[in-house]
């Protein structure tokens, strides 16, 4: 049971966690909660369902809608939030992410209606057997999907030219453009990459609750900002950690205090974390220079 | 007054008069804490939530009068604020906004399953006190003593802790209890808005008080001008009004609202009264009158 419940909440967790990414990773540079990023992974849910209704493959279905929400993300980046950037506090850039969830959120509700909609049967599901534990195939998929993309994610900002340029501007914006970074692109590139990992935690989580809906992102936005900030928000590995142990904890609360009391368990053990350690599980503490 | 407005000025009008007020009281109390101390806030509607709720329960099951029933409320929004605000307030920046969330959420899965509170389908038959004389006398009460403070020590405190939090504290000013202050006296005010709003209501449950409330007021705050009293009411006069006027577009409404807000930030990254507070406005027409 209990080991049944750890895979449900890795599961879930792994979802968390891809969304959380992004989060941390905008703000690590630019500062910014983005708040249209809950909206991004609720049209990566739904490109990936038009693309198996068109009858493709998963795999490549998975791969439209990360390659779509990756132009989306670039798209509302350069609409709504370069146009504020440098000249206006961080407030009027989080009201323009607002303005922005709001609309994306609504168009999907008029394009396709409020209702849920199921996924089709894409995987045969059979489940197999670890000892004692039942473990089914979608969440072995999920598992090791969400594990390759943290993994090359990792990768790419530890290795690759690109991935240092994004660390020098977490650092330092204006130091990293007088260093001949294209902090503009940099930018970008950060929004196409985060929007990318929500797009395949879209899709997988479609698929393994078999529904989405327009208004699926606010709460897995709220919980995986949760995530973010328990990790420690502008930390690439907090996000991992915070949102695994997220979802655990999530599951774990359900599965052994209440069901009703579902999304008060995780704000309520982030709220506990933060005032025990305010700069969350992985952040550096930094000291305030005048 | 109330039969003579009741007369000759339209029930959707007036309905539209007294949502402004609620909203100014609800709005004034974020912008105390967001926008004159720079905490950001997103969980207002918490402590709305508390006030209505509170104050609700006592006027239909112990038949308290109104004005104690909210003033019940609100002292209990404050008391939650204060209690929350002594170890949250050493967060800075986005860790308390997501601690307000949290905080928001945890209240209303909270009232989602209190019993007295009638759990999802609410509380609904209370009775319906709240006019609109009422709201705007709270209104003017609330402004001038909001306009008050500001002009107070405390009040340039408040500013200073906004501009520079260490600066401040360096100049001998006790950060901690005057955040703590003002998000007492921020959460008073929410929970005021909320005991009005569930007694003009009678009917209130927990997915009103959602995140898109919290939301909601931090838009009106934002986009009026923050610290700003003006700015702040012209923000709910437009935010108030706009879901109104917008029903002209019907389906699109939500639509040409998100994008609003975007537009809006665009070319008025401040708000539109950025800082613009009434004594300013009294000095600038002042000087005028004098050039005539």
């Amino acid at each position: 049971m209990f080991w049944e419940q750890l895979i449900n909440g890795l599961t879930l967790g792994s979802s968390y966690a891809l969304i959380a990414l992004g989060y941390t990773m905008v703000y690590g540079i630019v500062q910014l909660i983005n708040f249209a990023h809950g909206e991004i992974y609720m049209f990566g849910a739904f490109v990936g369902l038009f693309l198996v209704m068109a009858g493709m493959n998963i795999f490549i279905a998975l791969l439209g809608a990360m390659i779509f929400c990756m132009l989306l993300g670039m798209l509302v980046e350069r609409v709504a939030y370069r146009p504020l950037r440098g000249k206006s506090s961080r407030l009027s850039a989080l009201i323009s992410a607002i303005g922005v969830s709001i609309f994306l959120s609504t168009l999907m509700a008029l394009y396709r209606g409020t209702n849920t909609t199921r996924y089709p049967e894409v995987l045969s599901s059979s489940s197999y057997n670890l000892g004692s534990i039942q473990i089914s195939s979608l969440q072995v998929i999920i598992l090791v999907v969400s594990a390759l993309l943290m993994v090359g994610l990792q990768v790419m900002i530890q290795k690759t030219r690109l991935g240092k340029a994004m660390r020098a501007c977490s650092q330092d914006l204006e130091a990293s453009s007088l260093m001949g970074i294209n902090v503009n692109q940099v930018i970008s590139a950060t929004f196409a990459i985060g929007s990318a990992l929500a797009a395949a935690g879209g899709v997988m989580v479609g698929i393994y609750y078999n529904a989405v809906w327009p208004y699926m992102g606010m709460m897995a936005g709220m919980k995986a900002f949760a995530a973010a900030v328990l990790g420690g928000i502008g930390s690439v590995p907090g996000a991992m950690i915070g949102g695994l142990s997220l979802g655990v904890m999530e599951i774990m609360g359900v599965a052994y205090l209440s069901s009703s009391y579902k999304d008060a368990i995780a704000f309520a053990i982030l709220i506990l974390v933060l005032i025990i350690r305010p700069q969350g599980l992985m952040g550096r503490k930094t000291s305030k220079k005048v | 007054m109330e039969a003579f407005l009741a007369q000759n000025v339209d029930a959707y009008y007036l309905r539209i008069m007294i949502f402004i007020g609620i909203n100014i009281i609800l709005a004034l109390g974020l912008n105390l804490i967001t926008g004159v101390t720079g905490q950001l806030s997103m969980g207002h509607a918490g402590f709305m939530s508390l006030g209505a709720y509170t104050s609700a329960i006592l006027s239909m099951h112990f038949g308290t009068p109104f004005f104690l029933a909210i003033i019940a409320g609100a002292l209990l929004a404050a008391l939650f604020g204060f209690l929350i605000g002594i170890p949250t307030l050493r967060l800075d920046g986005d860790y308390l906004a997501m601690v307000t969330i949290g905080f928001a959420e945890i209240i209303r899965v909270f009232f989602l399953n209190f019993e007295p509170g009638g759990k999802a389908v609410g509380l609904s038959g209370i009775p319906q006190e709240t006019t609109f004389t009422i709201v705007w006398i709270i209104v003017i009460v609330v402004i001038i003593l909001n306009s008050k403070l500001f002009k107070s020590r405390v009040g340039r405190s408040l500013y200073a802790i906004r501009e520079n939090e260490i600066a401040a504290e360096s100049c001998g000013i006790n950060t901690t209890r005057m955040k703590v202050l003002a998000f007492t006296v921020g959460s008073l005010l929410g929970g005021l808005g909320g005991g009005l709003y569930a007694h003009y209501m009678y009917y209130i449950n927990p997915q009103d008080f959602g995140f898109m409330k919290s939301i909601e007021i931090l838009n009106m705050v934002v986009l009026g001008g923050m610290g700003s009293i003006p700015g702040t009411i012209i923000g709910v006069i437009i935010l108030t009004l706009a879901p109104e006027v917008l029903r002209v577009v019907a389906e699109y409404r939500l639509l040409v609202y998100g994008a609003l807000l975007v537009i809006l930030m665009i070319f008025r990254p401040n708000g539109l009264l950025g800082d613009v507070r009434i004594y300013d406005l009294k000095k600038r027409w002042g000087k005028k009158e004098v050039k005539i």
